[in-house]
């Protein structure tokens, strides 16, 4: 239980989720209701509250073990890590938002094929794999197994007929 | 005999049949690729097979479930890089073996372990079945609301050297499970004012952000691998046979990963550390172990095999989930309107043995493939690391976007994704949120009927067991505690979680 090794970035872990134990403890009269003439293991309350104790408990217990260890050195290369990955929940996010508005076909390979030509893969063989993944995402799931994925805005551009419902229903 | 019979009538089914092969060969590679895993592939197709119907859906997805240890063996053998981290312990001996120009006679035993504790494990199921049926009745709001407990003690106390993060983590999951509207008084709890918390976090969600999005994350923001391996030659199904040799290990294994999978929490590692050191004990060449033992790595495959079928039992009998896999495993029961617990057992048990006999086909299917395609498996590891990461990124967005179509779903996966990347990069496991998550939501729904007919602490207990239960909890609890103590006083550290990093996986 108590580490003799912390690593880089663990107290600034254990703070925080301490810290953020601490504030749900302090927000549960806010969050939550006390219906009067109930028994306590019926109150909205009891619940969350027998959680966040739990954590606040255990967490405080963490940041403890991680304040009495040895610090392993390397905190800013950790953060830096920490938040280099953000680039790629902004990724995920404009891929999500582009979906409706380009439609899932267009969206799924334009998004492959950037992805992959910002991780390095940019000759043309590798754009070609990136594009023939999106296409085979989106076969499979939207064409093959009817995974409920609406159409993009884009479509409704096109002239009313078969072509348009074909890709509306599958891509 | 009729309703198992019945049973196997159910997956005569073009279907069926087909739903199988997919996931059993989907699992087999799945497990192959580092980074992957069976989490990820399941959280992704969990959405997927909502629209299958029931017994399609749910044998698909036990097919990754219950092949892709088999295909986690190949790396670890061959490039030191376990496919799941179950496979972890797998590398101390299949490795070396490889590095001897054994590779063969390694895959070959690994292989043959996990289709005789596959096989075995799923037997012990079949004869438990009528005892299950007998037993699980007798489980009333207060016996389930216990279990669901001793799973929660369970997996906080079996992270050994990270009880505490363990411990908070397990509280994170239980009270992302009470924020939203609660059903019985209809107040909003932690909501925020916030319209698209009123209807709380879905599983799926979390499930998919903390082990696909976090590990597309974590592929894309570190440095480029890509493993070359030499290819296998020889004859597999010969390697295969020389399991016989090591009976008594696979059987011992096969005991030992029932015996845990059975029990809610524990699963996988402690399964294998106990069959490991078993087979250390008794072995008549105790030093080669880690060393390129051939016993070693028997025992750890056979041990980590047997889980999945045993852990179906908790899953299948309680409706409890005993680990991660289980967990998402029981979204599925409930989104095809299958509920686990004492009534399957009663009212339908020939589903029960349609899901064992899956297995046992799903076993038979994957050592097929096995024999053919060690060679092609091999040139699938190959993908680039974060080529992977692009991979695994597109998918996720089809298991959350197609839930409810809701882009807030997506932020949540994201934002847990992230958090999900952080616990991965400190080592600490994601699996106790998950749990506390299920285990909460059913301790809370259980909790008031069974405290309705309790008017002193004792009367909790008035029944055999729930009494055993209880005691059981307790004796845990103040084993561990017992166990904290020997150690300080003897001035043995507990395993530093820097030794290890199963949980980056």
């Amino acid at each position: 239980m108590f580490q003799r090794n912390a690593r880089p970035g663990e107290l600034v872990f254990a703070a925080g989720f301490f810290g953020f134990s601490v504030l749900l403890l302090i927000l549960i009269p806010w969050q939550t209701q006390w219906v009067p003439r109930s028994k306590l293991f019926t109150q909205p309350a009891f619940w969350p509250g027998i959680a966040i104790i739990v954590m606040t408990l255990f967490s405080a217990g963490h940041l403890f073990c991680v304040l009495c260890a040895n610090r392993l050195p390397g905190l800013a290369e950790e953060l830096a890590a920490w938040a280099r990955a953000l680039e790629f929940v902004l990724w995920f996010i404009v891929y999500v938002w582009l979906v409706p508005i380009i439609g899932y076909l267009i969206a799924t390979i334009a998004f492959t094929c950037a992805l992959s030509f910002r991780m390095g893969y940019r000759g043309a063989r590798w754009m070609g794999l990136a594009a023939v993944f999106g296409l085979g995402v989106v076969v499979l799931f939207n064409g093959l197994l009817g995974v409920n994925i609406p159409s993009g805005d884009i479509y409704e551009l096109l002239p009313a007929g078969a072509l348009r419902s074909f890709l509306m229903t599958n891509f | 005999m009729d309703m198992l019979l019945s049973g196997i009538g159910m997956l005569m089914n073009f279907d069926v049949l087909l739903a199988l092969l997919i996931g059993s060969i989907g699992g087999v590679i799945i497990g192959a690729i580092p980074g992957v895993g069976p989490a990820v592939a399941i959280a992704i197709l969990l959405p997927a097979t909502f629209a299958l119907p029931p017994l399609v859906g749910l044998v698909m997805l036990l097919g990754i479930y219950g092949s892709s240890m088999f295909g986690g063996a190949l790396p670890a053998i061959l490039i030191n890089t376990p496919g799941t981290a179950v496979n972890a312990l797998t590398t101390y001996d299949g490795h070396p073996m490889t590095q001897r120009g054994e590779a063969l006679r390694a895959l070959g035993l690994a292989y043959g372990a996990s289709f005789v504790s596959g096989i075995l494990s799923i037997l012990a199921l079949i004869l438990l079945s009528p005892v299950l049926a007998k037993i699980a009745p007798m489980f009333g709001s207060k016996e389930i609301f216990l279990a669901a407990l001793l799973g929660l003690v369970l997996v906080v106390i079996a992270h050994r050297g990270q009880t505490l993060a363990a411990g908070m983590l397990a509280g994170l999951g239980v009270f992302l499970g009470t924020v939203g509207l609660e059903p019985l008084k209809y107040t909003q709890r932690f909501t925020f004012g916030q319209e698209w918390l009123a209807s709380g976090f879905d599983l799926i969600v979390i499930v998919l952000g903390l082990f696909a999005l976090s590990q597309a994350f974590l592929l894309l923001s570190e440095p480029e691998s890509a493993p070359e391996t030499p290819p296998i030659k020889g004859s597999m199904g010969r390697a295969m046979l020389r399991i016989f040799k090591y009976k008594r290990l696979a059987v011992s294994g096969s005991g030992f990963g029932v015996l845990m999978g059975m029990i809610p929490g524990v699963g996988e590692f402690t399964a294998q550390f106990l069959s490991y050191n078993y087979a250390q004990k008794t072995s008549k060449n105790p030093d080669a172990f880690g060393k390129g033992s051939p016993e070693g790595l028997v025992a750890s495959e056979s041990a980590n095999n047997a889980v999945p079928a045993a852990a179906m039992i908790p899953l299948l009998a309680l409706g409890i989930p005993g680990e991660a896999l289980t967990a998402m495993m029981l979204s599925v029961f409930y989104v095809h309107n299958v509920i686990p617990g004492p009534q399957l057992f009663q009212g339908q048990i020939d589903f029960v043995y349609a899901l064992y006999a899956a297995m046992i086909i799903l076993n038979v299917i994957v050592v097929l493939f096995m024999l053919i395609s060690s060679n092609l498996l091999l040139r699938i590891i190959r993908i680039p690391t974060r080529f992977l990461g692009v991979m695994i990124l597109t998918l996720s967005f089809v298991g959350v976007y197609s839930l409810r179509n809701s882009v807030v779903d997506c932020a949540i996966a994201a934002a847990f994704g992230w958090f999900g990347l952080i616990l991965k990069r400190q080592n600490l496991p994601a699996v106790p949120i998950v749990l506390g998550l299920v285990l909460g939501g059913i301790m809370e729904t259980k909790f008031r009927p069974a405290m309705n007919r309790v008017s002193v602490f004792g009367d909790f207990f008035e029944r055999p067991i729930a009494a055993f239960l209880g005691f059981a909890i307790l004796c845990l609890i103040v084993g561990h505690f017992a166990s904290l103590y020997r150690e300080q006083r003897n001035r043995q550290p507990s395993p530093d979680h820097d030794m290890h990093d199963s949980f980056q996986r």
